[in-house]
């Protein structure tokens, strides 16, 4: 037993403290080089501050969102107070943009984490059993695959027809085939390690095995995943709002603004163009928030 | 190879199947009975029993999938409710239109990809490598039908350079993509169409050719005593069976997704028929148009995957 | 099942010990697992790899047993088979006299516990979300004891074989190196104390320095809690200085067995032979030049007929193609025997080198 420890690593100096030694988890050394990464954290702080303007947009709306006025239809930027000019119906575009990122950011985020539980689940499931379950599962899947994300959403939401519901459930149906296959790939990978062998030769429960062993290595790339889903979201949501398949009008929403300001671009060119920057932006913070964290999550070594 | 193609042929007939199931449960999801749109205010209830058998509508939902199955087998896609003619005409003379810009924009999109994939990924962190990247980001994230937005308000109410919205000032009938006249009207539908695909090609080329270029045949390459543009070309055919690939999927997602940008410019292609069927609530007509578009996307992704097994030296052998 | 001549080299009784001294550690009878390989237009199964076939042996209580073999000769799939990580397709799992499995034997819960396996690849063989104290503390948790208990457990267990846990504990398996990835491993399979560990290419991977290192832990591990080893190793100086017995393995079968230095010192199969052959030896002007084993070993999906090795052998002769070796009882043979499958050894058997008349094998 003399030799055995021989490797000079294993026996510390008695008087370095053990705290010393103590090392980053693996989230601490994800978060340690995101912190170096300022593309990534702007924005982060830019997506943190579009969510903080919709949840408080009640308090910080200039005017009332829904409260039109016919004698200053479709003003400019910078009319009166109208910091961002009106819309058809004379009411004010910057009250209207900070309300309608409550329903665009709902879209872009609820759908995701409703199919990246549903889809996951199923993935995990199909992955970690294979067989004939996995069969069933992936098969079916792959029927979904058959469809472009875009046409299964108007599919879907044009024959249950508009409303917010109705939006959800369409983009949370579409969503949930890819994080179901990215789930499922993860998780057979997974399976085929030595530790979960290693698990189950205790005599753990499946469950047991699943929840300590396979969901915590299967989490990282799901989730990496399902951050660039949520611009992909946000652009199919608005683009079912565009069609008249989300909210119902006199709501506010940065897809149904730009469908109906779309009949104004004559009269007011800038103005009808407003709404799809916020979209655009919000989309390209997360395409790029998400790319940053792929980056932060890929190196395990 | 063969037993491959023949894998993957036979493959292709259950998920074809299991489009027909999706898109007949459509009916099935669509809100309100069918039935009482036909009826007229004053019919009673036997009428409605009458008619519901007409329809076969009183059938088993199996039965009634497997009749609609069949017609569907023979072409007959039923009839559209707002136009009453059959969806199939419909659906086959828009399809023409969303396919050839679809294809159009998919080429344009390919081919500037691959040269602005080589530019970044030779020159990684150069200025070129940033604007190309930043120009692959936006078109990742820009919706398509506000970019169709901006292009009108652009080039046609600012500029008046391109018509807005349309397919030909002579009408449809003569419309021809080789009269610069009608080709004006095509020009702002396939830019609109071509920027996503050309932001996520060129991310996928940018990072593959990145890739290529670190291995250690290219210095190889180098030290035999080629030049630079010789060792790229070797870069770019190593990547082809990939590229290939992407270019098919895209192109299917194009016939997908122009359901958006076909309705900014009225471009009168299937995008535009689901736009009408949706603002009518014609479920035939979304039905048909869904079924055709989706088994348009998964031949294509059928050709695309014998096209690359043919290409791509890796799958010849198995 | 009696005339156990081998004396078990650890005196003390274990107090888990049921069958008594002479009643092996397990015994393996019929051993068989066969992989389908699908293929074609609708993906039928066209044929098999008879990954382990139709295998028996015995294990003494105390001992070591060496497998060796080349690689894709069944050894790992054997191993898999023993901890019930696949399914097995026909053969019995005798442990410590109690039938496995079986509606009256021990239920597969107390075989994992007597069983454990450590296994080869360092990389894949931790999780590495896991600091490796839980990763070792995960048995104890999952048979019932408490956080706390788990814990202590997995910090003595650490201790023993040679790991600081105030230094590691809380480490994550890619802050750690080759041979220390190992002594978690080891620490893992002892968390759930049980009476034979199976080492499937434990030591393999390690450079040689360590490897001897690891190797030395195991021996005093051995000594001090009264463990029984199966050894797995393609390299075949590591086993013979570890094992008391050795079996060799071709092609899913079991084609010689018998104690270690009678293996090495005068092999009886062909194969054997020119495995021991294709070592480096310690002596330069000793070394052989030739690979007295040329190729690859033909396919497990369709095995030779007769003798399976008689495609490489060099003694082969139509018998050998005609007709499977008998290797013997090996269940009723007491431990020092020195069995081989190979005609060559069994009288009459047909084959020129055979020997006249019967001399005991």
């Amino acid at each position: 037993m003399t030799d055995a420890v021989a490797d000079s690593s294993l026996r510390p100096p008695a008087s370095r403290p053990a705290s010393a030694v103590r090392v980053r988890s693996y989230w601490g050394s994800v978060w340690h080089r995101l912190r170096y990464d300022y593309v990534t954290l702007f924005c982060l702080v830019l997506i943190i501050a579009i969510v903080l303007t919709a949840v408080f947009a009640p308090l910080i709306s200039p005017m009332d969102p829904y409260k039109s006025s016919m004698a200053h239809r479709l003003r400019p930027i910078g009319y009166h107070n109208y910091l961002l000019g009106t819309d058809e119906q004379g009411r004010d575009i910057l009250s209207r943009m900070l309300y309608g990122g409550r329903v665009s950011l709902t879209m872009g985020i609820l759908p995701v984490a409703l199919a990246t539980i549903i889809g996951g689940l199923f993935g995990v499931v199909a992955g970690y059993f294979g067989g004939k379950v996995n069969m069933l599962i992936m098969r079916t899947m792959d029927v979904f695959f058959a469809f472009p994300s875009v046409l299964l959403a108007v599919a879907i939401s044009g024959s249950l027809g508009g409303g917010i519901t109705n939006q959800l459930l369409t983009l949370t149906v579409v969503l949930i085939p890819p994080l179901c296959r990215v789930a499922e790939t993860a998780t057979s990978q997974v399976r085929t390690m030595d530790f979960v062998d290693a698990a189950r030769s205790t005599g753990a429960s499946t469950l047991s095995i699943l929840f300590t062993h396979v969901l915590i290595n299967v989490m990282s790339p799901v989730l990496v995943y399902a951050s660039t889903l949520v611009s992909v979201s946000i652009i199919l949501a608005s683009g079912l709002s565009f069609l008249g398949l989300g909210v119902s009008p006199p709501t506010a929403d940065w897809g149904l603004m730009l469908s109906t300001l779309r009949q104004s671009i004559y009269v007011q060119p800038i103005v009808s163009a407003i709404p799809g920057v916020a979209i655009l932006i919000t989309s390209i913070a997360f395409n790029l928030l998400s790319d940053g964290l792929r980056q932060a999550m890929d190196v395990r070594a | 190879m063969w037993l491959y193609a023949g894998r993957r042929i036979v493959l292709t007939i259950p998920i074809l199947l299991g489009v027909t199931i999706i898109c007949f449960a459509l009916v099935q999801i669509a809100p309100g009975d069918p039935i009482q749109n036909l009826l007229s205010p004053t019919a009673t209830a036997q009428d409605a029993a009458r008619l519901r058998a007409a329809y076969g509508l009183d059938q088993p939902l199996m039965v009634q999938y497997f009749i609609w199955l069949g017609k569907v087998c023979v072409g007959n896609l039923g009839m559209s409710i707002s136009d009453n003619v059959p969806v199939a005409g419909e659906v086959l003379h828009a399809f023409v239109n969303t396919i050839v810009i679809a294809l159009i924009s998919v080429v344009l999109a390919f081919v500037v990809s691959m040269i602005f994939g080589v530019i970044a990924a030779y020159r990684t962190g150069s200025l070129a490598d940033r604007l190309i990247t930043a120009v692959a980001v936006f078109g990742i994230s820009v919706p398509p039908f506000w970019l169709g937005v901006i292009l009108v308000i652009f080039f046609a109410v600012d500029l008046s350079w391109l018509p807005a919205t349309g397919m030909g000032a002579s009408g449809s009938e003569t419309f021809s993509y080789f009269r610069w006249a009608d080709f004006k009207f095509a020009i702002m539908p396939i830019i609109a169409l071509a920027l996503p695909p050309l932001g996520i090609m060129t991310r996928t080329t940018r990072s593959s050719i990145a890739e290529i270029l670190n291995q250690d045949f290219i210095q190889t390459l180098r030290a035999k005593g080629l030049s630079e543009a010789q060792v790229i070309v070797h870069a770019v055919v190593n990547i082809m069976p990939q590229a290939v690939a992407m270019l098919g999927l895209q192109l299917g997602y194009l016939i997908g997704g122009s359901v958006l940008v076909e309705t900014v410019f009225t471009w009168p292609g299937t995008g535009y028929l689901l736009n009408k069927a949706v603002l009518t609530r014609d479920i035939p007509l979304l039905q048909g148009t869904i079924l055709v578009l989706a088994t348009a996307f998964v031949l294509i992704n059928l050709v695309v995957d014998l096209a690359q097994s043919l290409i791509d030296p890796r799958l010849k052998r198995s | 099942m009696t005339d156990h001549m081998m004396t078990p080299r650890t005196a003390p009784v274990d107090p888990r010990d049921r069958g008594g001294p002479a009643q092996p550690m397990l015994i393996v009878d019929g051993m068989k697992k066969y992989f389908p390989i699908r293929a074609g237009v609708f993906n039928r199964k066209v044929a098999e790899v008879k990954a382990v076939d139709d295998v028996s042996f015995y294990v003494v209580k105390g001992e070591t047993l060496g497998i060796v073999g080349e690689s894709g000769c069944g050894k790992s799939t054997l191993a898999r088979l023993l901890m019930h990580l696949i399914e097995k397709d026909a053969g019995e799992l005798i442990l410590d006299g109690d039938l496995v499995g079986g509606s009256t034997g021990v239920l597969l819960d107390g075989l994992r516990r007597a069983l454990q396996m450590v296994f080869q690849d360092s990389s894949s063989s931790l999780n590495p979300r896991l600091p490796i104290e839980q990763s070792v503390a995960y048995g104890p948790k999952v048979q019932g004891a408490s956080g706390k208990s788990a814990k202590a457990q997995a910090r003595s267990l650490m201790e023993k074989v040679g790991l600081n846990p105030n230094l590691f504990g809380q480490r994550y398996p890619h802050e750690l190196s080759g041979g220390q990835k190992q002594r978690v491993n080891i620490a893992r399979a002892l968390a759930l104390a049980p009476r034979l560990l199976i080492l499937d290419e434990a030591v393999s991977a390690l450079d040689k320095s360590v490897e001897a290192q690891v190797l030395n832990l195991l021996g005093d591990i051995k000594k001090q809690l009264n463990l029984t080893y199966i050894f797995i190793s393609h390299d075949l100086h590591v086993v013979r200085y570890i094992s008391d017995r050795v079996m060799v393995m071709y092609l899913g079968q079991l084609v010689e067995i018998g104690p270690a230095d009678q293996i090495y010192e005068a092999p009886k199969h062909p194969y054997t032979q020119a495995l021991l052959a294709c070592r480096l030896s310690m002596d330069p002007e000793a070394r052989v030049d030739a690979a007295p084993l040329a190729g690859d070993p033909p396919s497990p999906v369709s095995p030779p007929s007769g003798c399976r090795f008689h495609t490489r052998c060099a003694f082969v002769e139509d018998v050998c193609k005609a007709k499977t070796p008998k290797l013997g009882d090996v269940l009723k043979l007491s431990a020092d025997k020195h069995l081989a499958a190979c005609h060559m050894v069994h009288p009459d058997s047909g084959h020129s080198r055979a020997p006249a008349h019967a001399t005991a094998a």
